[in-house]
């Protein structure tokens, strides 16, 4: 089961014939991934990585039948290769690519909302479902198969965190970047009630920051809909308010979507907030020990 | 990117949406042509990208020239919540029979534009929402569709505007096209926020945008040619700029570097709760090439010196090892006076830290955990063993 991928998978991957599209197909199949497609508007009729190449990402569905695309393309080609995605009827959709203007990537949302297509990313790492199914460019070697769901507005502090979780014995049951931008896919409340109707996911590790309000809304999601544990952290404590900190979304603006804001929404609703990445995983055991999963 | 009152009202010219004839000086002799070339009165308003500038005396209504030439003086050498004011704007005043409130803003949590319309300018949204709903607009744009008909009917009703006043059934009109205007601009601009405030109603009958606030979307820049970032006051953000690399000036005396925003915002946090103060925020990207760190590195030092060095990086895709000699050559190439923390975890670390090890530079100690980094380079800058 885990969430939104798992062996079944069938992947393609927009934009193959770039470094980056080869290089991570490479690594996606290593990490056990079923790649059985790839685009390039030209190049159809080559292979990259032993993966067949088709020019429209319509073609490449009904020769392969994939249902998950992984795009490697430029920003200003981002929306475009998305809607491309939706329209031929893939039902998830994952952008790696930093940078893409928001007005896209408002319209790129409405789009697939409405073709009933979901969406993980822009600026992220995509998701992995351990040892089954890797959609993205998150290092596998980290993660372990097992019982905890993750999702995160990182890339690297979902590796910190994880990596600390795996030392502990912890393994995964799915983790998923949700991204960076102001305007992304899926949220901590999709994504919570996912690995909530999850049998193979225990508790929910969530991994938050500066910007906007998305932990505060998750923290009432937790408290009303979630039965699992779940533990929080939140990154940018010391950040001064109207920077932007590397994520184009990790901005305090005025005095809202400040870290203390997020903690203490957090834990008003019973979530614990840890205090470094490497203390989730100890918060993560108090959980299981006070609330043994069934 | 924020703009300018004056750059904001560049765009709402273009855009067609009503603004007064205006100049922009930098000099009180600069405010005293702008006078001569608008007509009197005007008003004097200070350029400055803060809220609050009106309660902190940065607009002044001048009836005489002897009145612009103090205000314009007086307001270029005034600093509003720590931005020195460099330049104003002179504005023909007009006589307003009322304020309102128009504003496009993108929702994050929506993944829309929103747009917001307040019969009354200048009061607080939520308790007017509280105390007459009816005078408030607060709607969702659909992307794909744009902005509707009903929604600038929706804004007229809660305008209210008395069909005997002032400019009778014209200045409905001319609300109506400021509204459609002002959604083409957020649109065609890539803006994430529009904001008139207030927007007026003279005794004319006219309808004016007396302020513009409007932010560009850093990310459409690429789009929006005419649209110039201004290069950062500090020194080590325009290096940081130059090399690519995101950065942000911190006080603090412990320089930081790292590979993933949320890596170093937290690596930061450590730092604070351990007593100590970053000096920046620097995230080098995925891997730690050479030139790379030597780059951020640049950056780091061209500021006030700093007490000590934290270097954190987590192999991802990235081995160790490779980070590793990345980091030998830059560290070894930069002599640095401060003592360094490295902390190297994740993928191939164990190989990494044998690397740094081996090359056995001077000053530079490695850590196995962010914890135990935090802690020898917060001691380190306090000048003490851990």
């Amino acid at each position: 089961m885990a969430i939104l991928i798992d062996e079944r998978s069938r992947v393609l991957v927009q934009g193959i014939t770039g470094r980056e599209g080869a290089s991570h197909t490479a690594r996606m199949r290593a990490a056990g991934t079923n790649v059985v497609a790839g685009t390039s508007p030209g190049k159809g009729g080559q292979t990259v990585e032993g993966v067949p190449v088709f020019d429209t990402v319509a073609g490449a569905r009904a020769a392969t039948g994939a249902d998950v695309a992984v795009l490697f393309v430029p920003a200003r080609f981002a929306r475009d290769a998305m809607l491309e995605a939706a329209a031929a009827g893939v039902g998830l959709v994952v952008c790696v690519t930093e940078g893409i203007a928001t007005r896209d990537m408002t319209e790129v949302t409405a789009h697939l909302a409405r073709r009933g297509a979901r969406l993980v990313g822009p600026n992220g790492p995509g998701l992995i479902t351990p040892g089954r199914c890797s959609a993205g460019i998150m290092p596998a070697d980290v993660f372990r198969p097992g019982g905890t769901g993750v999702i995160s507005r990182s890339g690297t502090l979902t590796y910190e965190v994880v990596h600390e979780l795996t030392r502990a014995g912890l393994g995964q049951s799915t983790a998923v970047g949700m991204g960076g931008d102001p305007v992304h896919g899926l949220g901590f409340i999709e994504c919570l009630e996912l690995f909530e109707a999850d049998p193979e996911t225990e508790a929910v590790v969530l991994i938050g920051e500066i910007g906007g309000d998305d932990e505060e809304r998750a923290a009432v999601f937790a408290q009303e809909r979630m039965t699992k544990p779940v533990i929080a952290y939140v990154a940018g404590f010391s950040a001064p308010p109207g920077k932007r900190m590397g994520h184009a979304g990790a901005i305090v603006e005025g005095s809202a979507g400040t870290a203390a804001d997020k903690k203490a929404a957090l834990e008003a609703a019973g979530v614990p907030v840890a205090a470094a990445p490497a203390d989730v995983a100890v918060l993560l055991r108090e959980a299981h020990t006070r609330r043994p999963s069934s | 990117m924020d703009l300018l009152e004056h750059q904001g009202k560049r765009l709402f010219a273009e855009a067609g949406l009503p603004v007064l004839p205006s100049r922009v000086a930098a000099s009180a002799a600069e405010a005293r042509q702008a006078m001569d070339d608008i007509g009197l009165p005007v008003a004097v308003k200070a350029q400055v990208k803060t809220g609050g500038r009106g309660r902190a005396g940065g607009i002044r209504i001048c009836a005489s020239a002897g009145e612009v030439d103090a205000a314009a003086a007086e307001i270029l050498a005034m600093t509003i919540r720590g931005k020195t004011v460099e330049a104003v704007l002179v504005e023909q005043a007009v006589e307003v029979e009322r304020e309102m409130y128009l504003a496009i803003v993108l929702s994050r949590a929506q993944r829309v534009p929103l747009l917001v319309f307040s019969r009354e300018g200048g009061v607080d949204i939520e308790a007017l929402a509280l105390r007459d709903p009816g005078a408030l607009v607060r709607t969702p744009v659909d992307p794909l569709l744009g902005l509707c008909d009903y929604q600038v009917r929706d804004v007229l009703a809660a305008a209210a505007l008395d069909p005997e006043g002032p400019g009778g059934a014209d200045a409905k009109q001319a609300l109506a096209a400021v509204v459609r205007a002002a959604w083409r601009l957020y649109r065609d601009r890539d803006a994430t926020l529009v904001e008139i405030n207030p927007l007026v109603l003279t005794r004319r009958g006219e309808v004016f945008c007396l302020d513009s606030k409007v932010t560009i979307d850093d990310n459409a820049l690429y789009r929006q040619t005419d649209q110039r970032p201004e290069e950062p006051a500090d020194e080590r953000e325009a290096k940081a700029r130059r090399a690519g690399l995101a950065f942000v000036a911190l006080d603090g005396d412990i320089g930081v570097l790292g590979n993933g925003a949320g890596l170093v915002m937290s690596t930061i946090d450590q730092i604070a709760a351990a007593g100590g103060s970053a000096a920046d925020f620097c995230d080098i990207g995925g891997g730690a090439r050479a030139d790379v760190v030597a780059a951020a590195l640049d950056a780091i030092l061209a500021g006030r010196p700093i007490s000590a060095l934290l270097v954190s990086i987590f192999g991802g895709i990235t081995r160790g090892d490779e980070v590793a000699r990345g980091l030998v050559e830059a560290l070894g190439a930069a002599r640095l006076d401060a003592p360094v923390v490295v902390r190297l975890d994740g993928n191939a670390a164990a190989e990494g830290r044998a690397v740094l090890a081996e090359a056995c530079l001077d000053g530079v100690t490695v850590a196995e955990t962010a914890g135990e980094a935090v802690r020898l380079v917060v001691a380190a800058a306090h000048g003490r063993d851990a």
